[in-house]
């Protein structure tokens, strides 16, 4: 490998040959200021168009400034990060992005959290110099995103996601110059493309220009109706990111004072999604058991492999992109939806509220739940069985509206009967979690036999595309894993091709799965902060007393008093749904 | 078949189906239609097994790429500063005058459609300005108006350029 010498700053560094100026400065702690670049390490994610010019340095012997993120260290080049001439350059493009841009940050969406506020901000402009055309395009709501492109600084960071990690291929660079604007084919608005709502455009937006579509107001005005009943769930991924909305480090788990916010935020009943996720692993596992068990009896009709069928993104995908192989996802619905379907049957019943009065909330870390809620399959007589899916940084800004000290809130535990739940129900918020989950519950019942191990940590990590053989007694069962959809298109054409190995496969539409999902608080481009909750999801996984869904005493409840079994006629009826053709 | 999906078949396999072989093939496209539909981008975007977006986004980038239906004659006049100052002005009101259009429109029977251009360089012989691929320079109002009587002339006639 050959190194190359330079020096950043008077401070000699030895990098390898291909390293960027950017790169070579952030090792020896010197650090760039950066606008559209973006980079999850470990993920393969990376933006550098070198479009914005905040990056730029001086290098001794070149006319013009460079763009650190996009310029190769080469030998010997000696480079300033800071001179006078590099900061007014920078406060220049800055200067210049601000006046095409709104100056509404006072009412925007994403203030406080936007980096070219944080820009501005850093470089300490208090006045704009130029001013000139503004940009003018309309608003684009769809039930999970709001595109408002006036705000755009074109960085290409959601293109990078939509295209190149998603493979979905929704949003490009439209038209030429100041005209240039990000948008969907035939600049026709989300809802009418094949936009999966992953999210991961906004989770990745340096400004206000994508943000999701915010339900608070709804979910306060439900809160105030005294004759309503408001019951909320809460998803797996959300507590272990919720805490960094509250200056808490990440990674660090907040399961009982989320609960006791939401008891203070005036919700009648504190549920737990992770109680429906067991209840999804009972569906789902005994569905893939009834799939491979005719399989091995020589069923040669029989859908091999299985797909997980949680993510409402993941679902979108396969039915835009993939319709012919819309047999092959399990049928059971996402754990968001089954709750809804319980609550709005099962609970309404239990409590005698009309299922009209009954308002089911969800906390979910995920833009596309927003819209599977509003699916009309979803609905009974127009009343739908989630009312609202509010995201995780929803939920932290109805406890600061409601002035709640979160970090000082005491631990408090969910309500019975459907707050109830296992570690299997707690790893769906990661990548793997969801597949392990099924293999505690699939094992037990395949052979009849006890676990030797809970942990399976083959079926772990953060690899895009991951696989493993569990031995089922004898039986190998083949597992694969995809997150983020880009991984997921290639499982799914070895599937089309006939060349897919496996028995069952997980699919996650975000880079992590859920912990990753478009509705966490912003990471910023930093890949520490997923494998921190990454960590946090599998800890209180191994807290748990049970750990296997089937052993869950509230699933075997409800089974017993109303569904019967795993895929009996009121479980499908329930629980279970279809999949359309939207090619 | 529809005609517009075999020529853009044909192109395809002509030119390949990989990313770089689509400019040529929305070229191939505005030569034969004066225009990309959404329909014929939608179809080059299945034929090369690329998003719509992408096809979209690379059809607009481009000015002699166009996208809204255009008349069977495309003039374009040059809009830059050496024509200007050599009486473009003049020419274009003549133009809009005989065809009853303005800029960005395209006459009610489908003939001519008029835009302006950046450099053609011609600036040695401004003003210039292009119908479909033939150039024509020094013009005058005068000028202007008898070759668009030409193209008049001709609009009956199936086939040409």
């Amino acid at each position: 490998m050959e190194m190359i010498n330079l020096t950043i700053d008077h401070k000699p560094v030895v990098v390898r040959k291909g390293t960027t100026v950017l790169k070579a400065a952030s090792s020896i702690g010197i650090d760039i200021p950066t606008l559209c670049y973006m980079k999850l390490d470990d993920m393969n994610i990376e933006n550098k168009p070198g479009g914005c010019r905040v990056c730029v340095v001086e290098v001794k012997g070149r006319k013009n400034l460079a763009p650190a993120c996009c310029t190769e260290a080469t030998e010997g080049m000696e480079i300033s990060t800071h001179t006078i001439r590099v900061v007014n350059a920078r406060r220049t493009v800055v200067e210049l992005i601000l006046s095409d841009h709104p100056a509404d940050c006072l009412i925007c969406a994403k203030s406080g959290n936007c980096e070219l506020q944080d820009m501005a901000h850093h470089l300490g402009i208090r006045q704009i110099h130029y001013e000139g055309e503004k940009s003018m395009y309309r608003e684009d709501t769809s039930p999970a995103i709001i595109r408002d492109i006036n705000k755009c600084i074109m960085c290409r960071r959601c293109e990078t996601m939509c295209n190149d990690v998603q493979t979905v291929g929704v949003l490009s660079a439209i038209n030429r110059g100041f005209n240039a604007v990000v948008a969907p084919a035939f600049e026709m608005n989300l809802d009418h493309s094949v936009c999966t709502y992953c999210g991961q455009c906004v989770a990745v937006c340096p400004t206000g220009a994508l943000t999701e579509v915010d339900q608070t107001g709804a979910v306060i005005r439900a809160l105030s109706d005294p004759m309503k009943t408001v019951i909320v769930q809460t998803a797996p991924a959300v507590r272990a990111a919720l805490g960094e909305e509250f200056g808490m480090p990440a990674g660090t788990l907040v399961t009982g004072k989320m609960v006791a916010a939401l008891r203070r935020l005036g919700f009648d009943y504190v549920f737990d999604t992770d109680f429906a996720a067991d209840l999804t692993i009972l569906e789902e596992g005994t569905e893939l058991l009834n799939r491979l068990s005719a399989y091995i009896a020589g069923d040669q009709n029989v859908k091999l492999p299985i797909l997980t069928s949680c993510c409402p993104a993941w679902v979108k995908f396969f039915e835009h992109s993939f319709p012919e192989l819309k047999d092959i996802p399990s049928t059971a619905r996402s754990p968001q939806q089954m709750f809804g379907s319980i609550a709005k049957t099962y609970f309404a019943d239990k409590i005698k509220v009309k299922r009209e009065n009954l308002v089911v909330v969800s906390i979910m870390p995920c833009l596309a739940k927003k819209y599977e809620s509003s699916r009309p399959e979803f609905a009974v007589n127009g009343n739908p069985d989630v009312d609202y899916a509010l995201t995780t940084r929803e939920l932290a800004h109805l406890i600061n509206l409601g002035n709640i000290e979160f970090k000082s809130l005491p631990n408090e535990e969910f309500d019975a009967p459907l707050g109830e739940s296992t570690g299997a129900g707690v790893i769906f918020g990661t990548t793997g979690g969801v597949i392990e989950a099924a293999v505690r519950t699939a094992y037990e019942l395949f052979t009849g036999k006890p676990l030797p191990r809970v942990d399976f940590e083959e079926l772990r990590g953060m690899d895009g595309l991951r696989k493993a053989t569990i031995d089922f007694n004898g039986t190998p069962i083949n597992i694969g894993i995809a997150h983020g959809l880009g991984n997921a298109r290639k499982l799914l054409e070895d599937i089309q091709a006939g060349n897919s190995e496996f028995h069952a496969i997980e699919i996650m539409s975000c880079p992590g799965g859920c912990i990753g999902g478009g509705g966490q608080p912003y990471h910023h481009g930093n890949a520490e902060i997923l494998k921190k909750r990454q960590k946090a999801i599998y800890s209180e996984d191994k807290n748990k007393t049970l750990r296997k869904s089937h052993e869950n005493p509230y699933i075997k409840k409800l089974y017993e008093e109303f569904l019967g079994a795993p895929m009996s006629e009121k479980a499908h009826h329930l629980l279970h749904t279809k999949y359309f053709d939207r090619s | 078949m529809n005609p517009v999906s075999d020529l853009i078949k044909n192109l395809a396999d002509q030119h390949g189906r990989s990313r770089h072989n689509l400019l040529p093939i929305l070229q191939g496209v505005v030569e034969q239609e004066k225009y990309l539909s959404e329909f014929s981008m939608t179809e080059i975007a299945r034929e090369l097994d690329l998003p719509a977006a992408e096809v979209y986004g690379t059809a607009t980038f481009y000015s002699f790429l166009e996208h809204k239906k255009m008349g069977r004659y495309i003039i374009r006049i040059c809009k830059t500063i050496t024509c200007s100052m050599k009486g473009k002005n003049q020419v274009l009101l003549a133009i809009e005058d005989m065809l009853k259009i303005n800029v960005g429109e395209t006459t009610p029977d489908g003939t001519f459609s008029l835009l302006q251009t950046n450099c053609l360089g011609f600036c040695h012989k401004a003003p210039a300005m292009l119908i479909n691929n033939e150039v024509f320079t020094d013009l005058t109002p005068e000028k202007v108006r008898d070759i668009l009587s030409t193209y008049m002339k001709k609009k009956g006639a199936s086939h040409d350029n």
